[in-house]
């Protein structure tokens, strides 16, 4: 492989990989909280959640370019006091895919933690557990593979998006090319063998996250 | 040790539980049909439920009073329980599960070291077994042993032998009889079996859908039958 798609490569799993641990501990407190806890506008939040899983890709990016640009809320906020410019570089394909990815873990991290048998955590307090520790010694533990499977979901959901990324990122080779991104634009150009190129690393790679999931998923249920 | 709890409400689906009751004997049962409201009476006293008015004491201290707004956690109360699957931690070994309580209470009374208790119950061959290979009787000896191990000042026990079958009943009563006689922590024992009732407590309080029916001694309330051998009265 060139070292044009090395970089491409490396760049993409290594957004995806950052994307999955930046929303790890929000995602995970979040589907705690939905699955253990009713508060108000629960059911608001839950909504919000899932969006990005129901509306374009395009259309999610177009809401994040405008709170994140030089001049929205957030955007501006960022620059003005980190210095942080988050459209059109690198943060804005990790934001993208973060956000495109965030309703799969929360989902499935959900799901794990709902299985979680409450008599288990019950009995916990009455051996002297506070919340903290039954969380981090029965719950999180007997949740574990169910997260994984979740966090390995976000990974391969990252790896592959375009929409909002191409909204908030644009196509700059070397600062935001993730593999989706070259591969449209190489077929644009007509380049269709270099494409096809990018289109195998993406099935190896998506192919091994995804197998990798299903193991965690399988062995959870049983 | 008394357990007062005074007024007692909490609204189930199909009735209300009240309960006005005082209890000190060293095992008292909880009898009754299923769905009588047994275990959340367990749970209220465990503190995995909140009345919604009366109040619950242990021996002086107040562990919930609806009208002071005082509730004590579960994990402040010192009151075990142990609900009729075991609720093992699947996760962890015999061992983790047993030393789950033990390692963080601040107590240790004389007579409830991990040895003694591993001993009583005969759990030592089964210490570093997984959870998922015991036997349902292996399952209910663990679980009484490391909700002892979490010196308890009142063990609550939700239907014990109720998954077992009858062999196996007859093999876990011994280890629930030393556990009465050996141990001086007061129980409160559910179950729907009036033979348990009479073989292991010394009170009983007989609950259909939520209200004190009866309450008295086994021999007073059970009359000899068939099978099961004893029966409630009329």
């Amino acid at each position: 492989m060139s070292s044009e798609v090395w970089q491409i490569t490396w760049f993409t799993v290594a957004v995806a990989a950052g994307s999955t641990l930046l929303i790890l501990p929000g995602g995970i407190a979040l589907a705690w909280l939905l699955a253990r806890r009713d508060w108000p506008g629960k059911s608001v939040i839950e909504t919000l959640v899932a969006l990005p899983l129901v509306i374009p890709p395009v259309a999610t990016g177009l809401i994040l370019l405008k709170l994140f640009g030089r001049r929205g809320a957030v955007g501006g906020f960022l620059e003005n006091t980190l210095g942080w410019q988050v459209v059109f570089s690198w943060r804005g394909v990790v934001l993208a895919t973060a956000i495109m990815s965030f309703p799969l873990l929360v989902r499935t991290a959900r799901v794990a933690f709902e299985s979680v048998n409450p008599r288990l955590e019950n009995v916990a307090r009455t051996l002297g557990s506070g919340p903290w520790r039954v969380f981090t010694s029965i719950t999180l533990p007997l949740a574990a593979r169910g997260i994984a499977a979740g966090a390995v979901l976000a990974f391969a959901r990252s790896l592959g998006e375009f929409g909002a990324t191409i909204m908030v990122a644009g196509f700059i080779p070397g600062e935001t090319a993730t593999l989706s991104l070259s591969i449209y634009h190489l077929v644009q150009l007509g380049r269709d063998a270099e494409a096809f190129t990018l289109l195998g690393v993406s099935l190896v790679i998506a192919f091994s996250a995804v197998w990798v999931s299903e193991r965690f998923v399988r062995r959870h249920a049983t | 040790m008394s357990l007062v709890l005074k007024n007692v409400r909490l609204p189930l689906a199909h009735f209300v539980l009240e309960i006005d009751a005082t209890m000190s004997a060293r095992v008292t049962a909880i009898f009754g049909p299923s769905g009588a409201g047994k275990t959340s009476l367990l749970e209220l006293i465990a503190g995995l439920r909140r009345p919604t008015s009366g109040s619950i004491h242990l021996s002086g201290t107040t562990l919930a009073d609806f009208n002071t707004r005082s509730f004590v956690a579960p994990q402040n109360r010192a009151v075990g329980y142990v609900p009729q699957d075991g609720a093992l931690f699947p996760h962890l070994s015999v061992r983790k599960n047993l030393r789950y309580g033990f390692d963080t209470r601040h107590a240790r009374p004389a007579g409830l070291s991990f040895e003694h208790i591993v001993d009583v119950l005969e759990i030592s061959p089964l210490i570093d077994r997984a959870i998922v290979t015991l036997s349902g009787g292996e399952k209910q000896r663990v679980a009484l042993g490391r909700a002892l191990l979490a010196a308890p000042k009142l063990l609550l026990l939700d239907e014990p032998l109720a998954s077992l079958d009858a062999a196996l009943k007859e093999r876990l009563v011994p280890y629930l009889l030393r556990i009465r006689d050996e141990f001086t922590i007061p129980m409160i024992y559910v179950t729907h079996s009036p033979d348990e009732v009479v073989a292991l407590c010394d009170d009983a309080l007989i609950l259909r859908s939520g209200k004190m029916e009866k309450r008295g001694r086994p021999v007073d309330l059970f009359e000899v039958s068939e099978t099961p051998r004893y029966r409630l009265r009329d």
